[in-house]
């Protein structure tokens, strides 16, 4: 569904991506790992759009995107929880998933999505005419989830989902996470907690300094020893 | 001092009229600083080129009709081309002054050294094409002398009324604008994260274009007003009325729209009880000394937000 091949962006002139390649296939959970720094949050990036390649091709659903404005690409079936959420402070609850539903007009499938993303998550129907500045974290992180399915993705992009989260919250996104992917979206997730993210996932891919160093399926990663220690962050 | 008292209710009805009308021009300040960052130092010259639409709209009006104008489609005849005509020079500007500048991710020095330039060229490109003498308003025409009502002992004329009313009238539909339509929401959203609007979905260009064109309008609309109100117009006629009502922006807090509307009207009945207890010439004087108290003891000015990151929990 989602492909890179050889991807290499530069944040003028830093090279950032030095080359990555990782392929996630419809239905799949596949997660990508790596320390600060290494390159994930600009993988993301570079998937919408937001950061242009120098070198490479991202495709998805077997056409290129790289090169396409952002907006193009979010109408193509791609939409992005956010690093830090980065919700719509001054904006209610409501308003921010109807933000989320941008791209379609039919107000009678917002409704309907609406009901969807409420039944998911019941608080924040309770919230709905609340400011988002004013909820909680977790309700943020769930503000900022349930923003991204409005959109009704294809494919759900990640970026470190249990930051700044407290540890039962974390399982409680990672749930709602495998809930989601269950009911047929295909999710990529960037995360540093390696051990939460690969127990959902299929694959993983282990990203350093810019590059793609592993890669393998969630079991087989969570099973080798030196890949802990090297690339997860574990003693 | 019963002299003063006797025209208070009076000056306080014109202060409201005035101050709606900085509030107009104050719109375009604010709106453009919330999704740019950047002063439009050039939305006084877009004011006067509204004041000069609407002026040509008049003179041609009065051609095909003499003698037989109506204020009622007189007025909507002259502040519709004055709105389109500026909101289209406003969004120009955007496109052909700013746009190259912060596209390129130039400091916002760029932009706004850009709009001190384009604000020379405005008056000079006016100035040469339709003469540096100032034009008179036949205001007259459309609101005789004689149209005025008694409240609370004030002599109140229908152009100020008129003024009040069409400047509210435009406020209230921008706020409802902002607050209830879907590009009102992108507006919202790309003023407070532009790169997070984008991943909704929001083409961002073409919001800022929007923002050019509804702000510039707003102006283009406060020019026609103010055009009608004092009956001269001239090329420089945007100078000080721009400084006002940036005045107001930063009083109310730039970048907050109900806090233009709101420093509008406080700039506009300060001013005109300014005149009526002090030497009518230090007028302008007040403005300028509103400004400097703001930008000294609150600048974030009375409804805007201390720009600090929420704590994230």
């Amino acid at each position: 569904m989602l492909k890179l091949t050889g991807v290499v962006t530069h944040y003028g002139p830093l090279l950032v991506l030095k080359s990555v390649t990782l392929e996630v296939r419809a239905g799949e959970i596949v997660c990508l790992l790596g320390g600060n720094a290494s390159g994930k949050s600009t993988t993301m990036k570079t998937i919408l759009g937001l950061v242009r390649l120098t070198a490479g091709r991202v495709e998805f659903d077997s056409q290129r995107i790289d090169g396409m404005p952002t907006e193009t690409i979010v109408r193509r079936g791609i939409s992005l929880v956010p690093e830090a959420r980065r919700i719509f402070t001054r904006m209610t609850v409501w308003e921010n998933l109807a933000m989320g539903a941008f791209t379609r007009h039919k107000a009678a499938d917002l409704t309907d999505d609406l009901e969807r993303v409420y039944t998911l998550f019941p608080r924040l129907q309770e919230r709905r005419h609340q400011l988002g500045g004013t909820l909680s974290g977790g309700e943020q992180q769930m503000l900022a989830i349930g923003r991204a399915l409005m959109a009704r993705p294809r494919l759900l992009l990640m970026d470190e989902p249990s930051m700044g989260l407290a540890p039962v919250l974390v399982d409680q996104v990672f749930d709602i996470i495998q809930a989601i992917n269950q009911l047929g979206t295909t999710i990529l997730i960037v995360e540093q907690n390696a051990p939460v993210a690969l127990s959902i996932a299929s694959r993983g891919y282990v990203l350093q300094n810019g590059r793609i160093v592993v890669h393998d399926t969630a079991s087989a990663l969570l099973a080798t020893d030196h890949i802990r220690r090297a690339y997860l962050g574990e003693d | 001092m019963d002299n003063i008292l006797a025209i208070l209710p009076q000056q306080l009805v014109f202060g409201l009229a005035l101050g709606t009308v900085y509030g107009l021009i104050a719109l375009g300040y604010t709106m453009v600083y919330g999704i740019l960052f950047m002063i439009n130092f050039a939305h006084g010259e877009i004011f006067m080129v509204g004041a000069y639409v609407g002026w040509w709209a008049l003179t041609l009006l009065l051609q095909a009709q003499p003698g037989g104008l109506h204020a009622a489609w007189a007025l909507p005849l002259m502040l519709l081309p004055a709105m389109l005509f500026t909101g289209v020079l406003g969004m120009g500007l955007e496109r052909f002054a700013y746009r190259p500048l912060y596209l390129r991710g130039a400091t916002r020095l760029g932009p706004l050294i850009s709009a001190v330039g384009a604000s020379f060229f405005l008056q000079n490109l006016v100035m040469l094409t339709q003469g540096a003498r100032m034009k008179v308003y036949m205001t007259g025409v459309l609101f005789p002398r004689g149209w005025r009502i008694q409240v609370f002992g004030a002599s109140i004329s229908a152009l100020v009324i008129v003024m009040f009313v069409v400047a509210g009238l435009m406020m209230w539909g921008l706020h409802l604008l902002v607050q209830r339509t879907t590009l009102g929401r992108s507006i919202r959203a790309v003023a407070e994260d532009r790169e997070m609007a984008a991943i909704m979905g929001v083409n961002v260009r073409r919001v800022i274009a929007a923002t050019f064109f509804l702000g510039s309008a707003l102006g283009g609309a406060g020019g026609v007003l103010v055009g009608l109100y004092y009956t001269q117009i001239d090329f420089f006629m945007g100078y000080s009325a721009g400084l006002k009502a940036f005045t107001a922006a930063v009083l109310g807090g730039i970048g907050n729209i109900r806090g233009a509307m709101l420093g509008g009207l406080i700039l506009g009945l300060v001013e005109s009880l300014a005149v009526t207890f002090m030497n009518p010439a230090y007028k302008d004087v007040v403005a300028f000394v509103i400004l400097i108290l703001v930008l000294v003891f609150r600048p974030t000015g009375l409804l805007g937000e201390t720009v600090a990151e929420q704590e994230k929990v």
